[in-house]
C-alpha cells in the first residue's frame, strides 16, 4: 500500500482557487477510479471531481464552505502499489494545478552568471532603492510589457528585485519605483507618521481645497515707491523702535482694500446655509516654523495702525517661531496672508484657510527693467497672488481687492483717496 | 429534404433518380430514438450493405469514444489535462460520417472530432498530447488522413476545400471533409470556403454538427432557418440528418461522398445533435442552457436507440454488451496510462519543426536560449 495525495486542480485554465461544495465520500470509504468525491465551485463552474486513484480515502482536507487554492492536498487515498500510474510527473502544465505554495515543484535553482564561475553566489538583489548599486551582473527576470514599462518611466529594472512568482518584476514593483525615484540616491527612504501640524496642515489643505472652489488671480506691480516709503518711515523717529517692512504696508493695505470689498472678509456657513459677514479683520499671517506651517493672526486689524501692526507681525512671528503661539492665537482667522517672496519665488496658487474667503501671496521683490514715466527703468517690483472662494467672491470684488492692494503699494498716497 | 432546389445537380439525382424532392426542413432518420428502423426509400439504400457485423461495429465505435471522452474529462478534474471539450451526445455524428469515409479521403476537424480521430485510427495517446500541453501538435496526418484540430472557428473549412480542390486537379477520387459547429457556420472563413467550393466544384463536404450551442450561444440566434438552408445559396446541396441516428448520419455521409467522388462537387451536411456536456472542462452550462431541453435531447440518446436497435434485431447479446463494455474500459485504460506517461519535452524542442531546413535566426536563438538554461545550477 501507498499514501497518494490529490492536489486541487486548475479546473478551468488559469484559476487560483476553488470553493469546496460538498464532500461525496468519506475518510474510510473504498473509493474506485473516476468515482465523483466532491464537487467544487470555481470562478466558471461547479464541477464534480473523479477519484484519480481507487483506493481508500485516508484524509479529506477542509470543510464545505471552504476556499482552497489550486494546488493543495485536498485528499489522500491508500492504494495498491501496482495501481500508480506508470510515472511519476511533476506538475508544470498550464491547468495541471501547480500548487500555489510550489513545495513539490522543482526548486528554481539560482541562475548563475555568464562569467561567473557556478560556484560563486550571486549577491543576492537590494530592496528598491538600495544605498549601492547591486553587483549583480544579472537583472532580475521581467515581462517584456513590464520592461516597457519601466522604459518609459525611467525605471532601472537592475536596482529592483522582483515580487512576482520566482522573483519576476512585476508592473507594481515598478510603478512603485517610480514613484519613489525622486528621493535623493542613496537615502534611501524614510517613513513619517502623518501628525501634528502636517496632519492638521494636510486636512485643513484637502477639506479647502476640494470644497471651496479656488480661483487665482495675479497682479505685478511696480513696489518701488513703497520701499522707498519702508526706508523713509524706518528713518523716522516715530519708527524707531519698531520693526516696519514691505509685508507690513501689505497688511495695512490688505485691511483698507478689505473695508473697501467686504465680501473677501467673509466665510461660508455650509450647515446654516449662511455667509458670514466679518466685522473686523483678524488677519493671518502664514510664518513656516521648524514645527511647520503655522497661520496665527492679528485680532481686529483692521483698527491698528502702522506702528502696531508693525509690532504685531513682529510678535506673531517671533511667537511661533519659538512653538509658543497659543491656540486661541491660531483660530478664528478672517483672512491671510502668505509671504512666499522670502521662499524667493514669484507667485503661486495659494490655497485658502479652511473658514476664510480668500489667501494673498506676495512674491518676492526683484528688480527689473520696467516701465517708468515712459521710458525703461530698474524698478522693484513684486507679483501678488490672489486665491478666493468663488462661492463668496465673484471675479470683480476679487480683481477690485487685488487692484487696491496693488494700487497702494505702487502708489502709497493712493490711501488717501480711499480712507 | 433536399435543399438543392436552385442548382442543377441535386442530391435527389444521386439518392434516387425518380423520388420527389423533399420540404426542406424535415430531419433524415433511419432510426428513431427508440430504436425502430424507419424506412427512407431515398437512404435505406445508401446503407443496405451494411452487416450485422459492422452494426455491432458502429455500436462498439459509440461506446468507446463516449468512454474515451468521459475518461478525458476525468483526467481533466484531475489535473493530467489543461482543458478538453467534450463531445457527450455527439457520438453518432462523428462515428457515422468518420466510418463512412475511405483511408485516402481526408479529414480536417475543429478541436471536438475525437470520435473522428479514434475511427480515423488516431492513437489514443496523441488524442491528449497537445491538452496535457506536451507537445505542439498530437499526430502526423498523413499517417490517418486527419489534419490535427483546427482551434480557430472555422478556419479548417478553408483547408478543407482547398485540398479538395487539390484532389480534383491531381485527378483522384479522394474526398475532403470539413467538420465543425453550428457556430462556425457564422464565420467568414465557412463562407469564403462555401464560394470557393461552389466556384471550383470542388470535392468537399461540409459536415456541420449543429449541436445547438456556440459555446453559450443558442443557434437560434444565428439562424431563424435551419442551418442546412444556408448552403443552397452557396450553390452547395444540402442535407438535414438526424445527428443523433448513426445510421441515418452514415446513409448522407455516404451519399455525399459518392457525389464528390463522381464529380458532383461540395454536400452541405447538417447533422441535428446537441452537446450534451460543457463547451470545454471550463464551461458550466448550467448557467445559459434549460435542463428541459437537455432532458429531452437526453432521451434521443445516441447510443441508446441503436442498443435498442440492435437488441431489437438479436444481435446484442448481454454477452455481446459485456464485451463491449469491457472493451471500452481498456481502451480507457490504455487511454489513462498514456496520458500519464505523457512527460513534459525537453525546454530545447521547442525549436524543432518550426522550420523544415535549417534556419541561421532561429538555431541562434536556440544555442542563447540553451546558454540561458546551462545558467542555472546543475543545468537545465
Amino acid at each position: 500500500m501507498t499514501t497518494k495525495e490529490f492536489r486541487l486542480p486548475d479546473l478551468g485554465e488559469g484559476l487560483t482557487e476553488s470553493e469546496l461544495v460538498a464532500w461525496h465520500v468519506a475518510v474510510g470509504d473504498l473509493v474506485s477510479l473516476n468515482q465523483t468525491i466532491a464537487e467544487v465551485e470555481s470562478a466558471k463552474a461547479v464541477v464534480q471531481l473523479p477519484s484519480p486513484f481507487a483506493g481508500v480515502v485516508t484524509r479529506l482536507v477542509g470543510e464545505p464552505g471552504a476556499t482552497m487554492a489550486v494546488g493543495t492536498v485536498i485528499a489522500t487515498f491508500e492504494v495498491e502499489e501496482d495501481a500508480a500510474p506508470p510515472a511519476a510527473r511533476n506538475p508544470v502544465l498550464v491547468g495541471y494545478g501547480a500548487p500555489v505554495e510550489r513545495t513539490d515543484r522543482p526548486q528554481r535553482r539560482v541562475r548563475s552568471s555568464a562569467g561567473i564561475s557556478p560556484a560563486e553566489p550571486v549577491s543576492p538583489v537590494e530592496p528598491v532603492l538600495s544605498a549601492e548599486p547591486v553587483s549583480s551582473v544579472e537583472r532580475p527576470r521581467s515581462t517584456p510589457p513590464v520592461r516597457r514599462l519601466a522604459h518609459d518611466l525611467g525605471v532601472e529594472l537592475d536596482t529592483l528585485s522582483g515580487s512576482g512568482e520566482d522573483g519576476v518584476i512585476t508592473r507594481e514593483d515598478v510603478q512603485a519605483a517610480a514613484s519613489a525615484v525622486p528621493l535623493p540616491q542613496g537615502g534611501g527612504e524614510t517613513r513619517i507618521p502623518i501628525s501634528g501640524v502636517r496632519k492638521r496642515t494636510a486636512e485643513a489643505m484637502v477639506s479647502s481645497a476640494f470644497t471651496a472652489p479656488h480661483v487665482t488671480e495675479f497682479l505685478t506691480i511696480d513696489v518701488t515707491p513703497t520701499t522707498e516709503l519702508v526706508a523713509t518711515l524706518k528713518a523716522d523717529r516715530e519708527f524707531r523702535d519698531h520693526r516696519l517692512t514691505m509685508l507690513t504696508v501689505v497688511a495695512k493695505a490688505v485691511c483698507i482694500a478689505i473695508a473697501r470689498t467686504p465680501s473677501l472678509n467673509s466665510r461660508w456657513d455650509e450647515p446654516n446655509r449662511q455667509i458670514v459677514q466679518f466685522g473686523h479683520v483678524n488677519l493671518g499671517i502664514a510664518v513656516a516654523t521648524p514645527r511647520g506651517l503655522l497661520v496665527p493672526n492679528i485680532p481686529g486689524a483692521e483698527a491698528l495702525s502702522l506702528a502696531e501692526l508693525a509690532d504685531a507681525v513682529t510678535q506673531l512671528a517671533d511667537t511661533a517661531r519659538a512653538g509658543t503661539t497659543t491656540p486661541a492665537q491660531l483660530s478664528g482667522g478672517t483672512f491671510t496672508i502668505s509671504n512666499v517672496g522670502v521662499f524667493g519665488v514669484d507667485a503661486g496658487t495659494p490655497i485658502i484657510n479652511p473658514g476664510e474667503a480668500a489667501i494673498l501671496a506676495t512674491g518676492a521683490i526683484r528688480r527689473m527693467p520696467w516701465e517708468y514715466r515712459g521710458g525703461i527703468a530698474l524698478r522693484e517690483v513684486m507679483t501678488l497672488s490672489l486665491s478666493f472662494d468663488h462661492r463668496l467672491v465673484d471675479g470683480e470684488q476679487g480683481s477690485r481687492f487685488l487692484t487696491d492692494v496693488g494700487g497702494i503699494l505702487a502708489e502709497p498716497g493712493l490711501v488717501l483717496a480711499m480712507v | 429534404m433536399l435543399r438543392a432546389t436552385v442548382v442543377d445537380h441535386t442530391l435527389a439525382n444521386h439518392a434516387a433518380e425518380d423520388e420527389p424532392k423533399g420540404t426542406g426542413d424535415e430531419l433524415v432518420q433511419l432510426l428513431t430514438p427508440h430504436g425502430e428502423r424507419v424506412s427512407n426509400r431515398l437512404f435505406d439504400p445508401w446503407i443496405a450493405d451494411v452487416s450485422p457485423e459492422q452494426l455491432l461495429g458502429l455500436y462498439e465505435d459509440l461506446v468507446v469514444v463516449r468512454r474515451i471522452d468521459t475518461e478525458a474529462t476525468a483526467l481533466q478534474r484531475q489535473g493530467e489535462l489543461g482543458l478538453w471539450p467534450p463531445l457527450l451526445g455527439q457520438e453518432a455524428a462523428q462515428v457515422g460520417s468518420a466510418r463512412s469515409l475511405r483511408s485516402d479521403d481526408f479529414v480536417f476537424s475543429s478541436y471536438r472530432e475525437n470520435a473522428v480521430a479514434y475511427c480515423r485510427g488516431v492513437e489514443l495517446v496523441d488524442l491528449v498530447r497537445v491538452w496535457r500541453g506536451t507537445a505542439s501538435s498530437g499526430w502526423n496526418p498523413y499517417d490517418v488522413g486527419m489534419a490535427t484540430p483546427a482551434v480557430i472557428i472555422g478556419a479548417q473549412t478553408l483547408h478543407a476545400t482547398g485540398y479538395a480542390i487539390g484532389c480534383a486537379k491531381d485527378g483522384v477520387d479522394s474526398v475532403a471533409v470539413a467538420y465543425f459547429g453550428d457556430g462556425a457556420t457564422s464565420q467568414g472563413d465557412t463562407n469564403e470556403a462555401m464560394v470557393f467550393a461552389a466556384s471550383f466544384h470542388a470535392p468537399v463536404i461540409f459536415f456541420c454538427q449543429n449541436n445547438q450551442w456556440a459555446i453559450s450561444e443558442p443557434v437560434t440566434l444565428q439562424s431563424g432557418l435551419p442551418l442546412a438552408a444556408r448552403a443552397p445559396g452557396f450553390g452547395i446541396p444540402s442535407l438535414r440528418v438526424d445527428g443523433n441516428d448513426v445510421l441515418a448520419v452514415m446513409a448522407a455521409m455516404r451519399c455525399a461522398l459518392d457525389r464528390a467522388r463522381t464529380g458532383g462537387g461540395p454536400t452541405f451536411i447538417e447533422a441535428v445533435t446537441y452537446r450534451m456536456g460543457p463547451h470545454t472542462t471550463s464551461d458550466d452550462p448550467s448557467r445559459y442552457a434549460d435542463p428541459a431541453e437537455r432532458e429531452k435531447w437526453a432521451a434521443k440518446d445516441p447510443i441508446a436507440r441503436m442498443e435498442a436497435y440492435l437488441e431489437g434485431l438479436g444481435l446484442l447479446t448481454d454477452e455481446a454488451k459485456a464485451s463491449v463494455a469491457s472493451t471500452a474500459d481498456d481502451i480507457a485504460r490504455r487511454f489513462r496510462a498514456g496520458c500519464l506517461s505523457l512527460q513534459d519535452p525537453a525546454p530545447l524542442t521547442v525549436f524543432d519543426n518550426v522550420y523544415s531546413t535549417p534556419h541561421s535566426g532561429l538555431e541562434r536563438q536556440k544555442s542563447q536560449y540553451a546558454a540561458y538554461l546551462a545558467g542555472f545550477e546543475g543545468g537545465a
